[in-house]
């Protein structure tokens, strides 16, 4: 699937694609975005449900059972959690404020 | 359908990179987060279709456990993120952060016993001959940062929500971490050489106490680093397991929050004037607070009351504000927007001025802020706002502490020198308003408050921020 040189280019684009993203952002935004690339990495949700569908004994599926419930709070939680804080972002001019 | 499946991996990739990307403007953030939901949506259903699921004899038993697990975990973490005060935010995104990192150690542990497994039934000499040695080591690579993250960002949760205030576990801590981490390294190594059940069980608990034991020690400023550290650091186990599981989206997704979580810290760190192995090898406030008890000829701190001091906001041209934790611990904010709206009204020119660190994260504060309703083109950044403070006829600090603290630029003995501070000491009257006489957070001495042109208005942050909206609207 994906193996050796191919997985070491993606790792590589990915990480100067982080970088990328994060060198022009404004501190006020440092928050709601630690919070949602915590969301991104939520993904692992998709690897744990594979653990899960992948267990044969009793006990990987305890354990598999224990990575999709972590790994649905983090997606869950960073979504919510994120997506409240980014609500508040308003400029005077939406809000109609006095002079 | 294996195809559909990689092609909407792909895709949810693009959306996490895109939305990550509008969420660094405040004009498309929002618009950013739901991008990347999207995208984890899509990435979440087709993954009932694979055929690592759907292939399993027991796939029946294995979905029902699958939904079962999200809408438990899902609903727990719905609830509590609906319900979290934003004051607490930075303690729930550890507790998410630490469930991330603890899924991805988690996946570790199921392929190696699954290897284990196979290598005891006869089917492979080995770990890595069953599931191959690249994949082996990024699987144990992976396991250990997972833990590490998970245990840390544990206690991390747990200092900061208060229940936790130890600062100190044994003697010689480092040194135990030390040992600790070698003995990590060996049991990791025997693990991909021999790989016995027990040495596997062995592995996950040390990496665990680890984890514990890196965090207990850091002070609670340096929380906010730490923080971001483990959050990179699930990103990066999150990239491994990927490789273990031959999942591109997890390898992107996972391998894009490594490397921008590790540039946040480094920013985050530098706001502070600390480095990141500071961070881990020092507990700030707690070796300096002997020597700044000592220091005790600085002069007497002036009291003020709240009347007057709403008088001589209302008659100043220019108001600045420094907001920290304290104002939003008191819940002042709301009260503190409201004073700003009258004195606005009475033709006072009223700005905000947010330290990088101030509140418990980078941009905490901003948040906070925006919350009570205050628009975002007030507040000013330490860079755009130092250089008005000489023009300026008071500057009320409300909450905060360290970020005002001119020992940091003119004490080379104090723990914050050389850390960028609001220079607030150069207009021509401050107001600090603190709930006591006590040192903030750090637990260092503020020359600030016993200056020249600095006046004291103790008591709580709201109470005190209701007392100076009567004082500016009797004056109308």
């Amino acid at each position: 699937m994906i193996e050796g040189l191919a997985a070491i280019y993606i790792f590589l684009l990915a990480g100067f694609t982080g970088f990328e993203i994060i060198s022009r952002v404004p501190v006020i935004l440092h928050t709601p975005l630690m919070s949602g690339s915590n969301f991104v990495h939520g993904i692992v949700l998709v690897g744990a449900m594979i653990a899960l569908g992948i267990a044969e004994t009793t006990s990987q599926q305890v354990i598999g059972f224990i990575a999709v419930l972590l790994a649905a709070g983090n997606a869950v939680g960073g979504y919510v959690v994120t997506e409240r804080m980014l609500e508040m972002f308003k400029s005077t001019n939406k809000q109609g404020d006095k002079k | 359908m294996e195809l559909i499946i990689q092609i909407s991996y792909l895709l949810a990739a693009i959306m996490f990179i895109l939305g990550l990307k509008q969420m660094s403007s405040p004009v498309t953030a929002r618009r950013g987060i739901h991008w990347a939901g999207a995208g984890m949506v899509v990435a979440t259903l087709v993954t009932f279709a694979a055929e690592e699921i759907t292939g399993n004899e027991q796939a029946s038993t294995n979905v029902i456990l699958i939904i079962i697990a999200i809408a438990l975990g899902g609903g727990y973490a719905w609830y509590t993120g609906k319900r979290v005060a934003m004051t607490d935010m930075p303690q729930m995104i550890a507790m998410y952060n630490g469930m991330g990192g603890g899924a991805a150690a988690a996946i570790a542990a199921v392929e190696l016993l699954k290897a284990q497994a196979a290598v005891s039934g006869g089917y492979a000499s080995s770990v890595p001959d069953y599931l191959g040695a690249d994949v082996t080591i990024l699987a144990i690579l992976g396991a250990i940062i997972g833990t590490i993250a998970f245990s840390g960002s544990i206690i991390a949760w747990a200092k900061l929500d208060g229940r936790l205030n130890s600062n100190r576990l044994l003697p010689q801590q480092q040194l135990i971490n030390l040992i600790l981490a070698i003995v990590l390294v060996a049991v990791a190594v025997s693990v991909y050489t021999n790989g016995s059940l027990n040495l596997i069980i062995a592995f996950f608990a040390i990496a665990l106490v680890l984890g514990i034991f890196i965090t207990v020690p850091v002070g609670g400023a340096d929380m906010p680093v730490i923080i971001s550290l483990f959050n990179a650091l699930t990103g990066l186990a999150v990239g491994f397991e990927g490789y273990v599981l031959g999942n591109a989206a997890m390898i992107i997704a996972g391998t894009v929050v490594g490397s921008a979580g590790t540039l946040l810290t480094h920013l985050m760190a530098k706001a502070m004037n600390r480095s990141v192995s500071n961070v881990f090898f020092s507990g700030f406030g707690t070796g300096h607070s002997a020597q700044a008890s000592g220091d005790e000829d600085g002069g007497t701190q002036k009291e003020v009351q709240a009347q007057d001091a709403g008088i001589m906001m209302a008659y100043a041209s220019q108001v600045i504000i420094v907001p920290g934790y304290g104002m939003a611990v008191a819940q002042a904010q709301h009260k503190i927007w409201e004073l700003t709206q009258l004195l606005t009204d009475k033709g006072v020119k009223v700005k905000f001025a947010i330290h990088p660190v101030a509140g418990r994260m980078p941009g905490h504060m901003n948040v906070l802020l925006a919350e009570a309703g205050v628009p975002y083109d007030l507040i000013y950044d330490m860079e755009d706002i130092n250089a008005d403070f000489a023009n300026t006829t008071v500057t009320l600090v409300i909450g905060a502490n360290d970020v005002v603290n001119p020992a940091a630029k003119k004490d080379p003995n104090s723990p914050l020198f050389g850390m960028p501070t609001l220079h607030a000491e150069l207009s021509e009257n401050v107001i600090v308003v603190k709930r006591g006489r006590g040192t903030g957070f750090s637990g260092v001495e503020n020359p600030l408050f016993v200056a020249e042109n600095t006046r004291m208005l103790f008591g709580d942050g709201q109470k005190v921020a209701n007392e100076l909206i009567v004082a500016v609207k009797e004056l109308s």
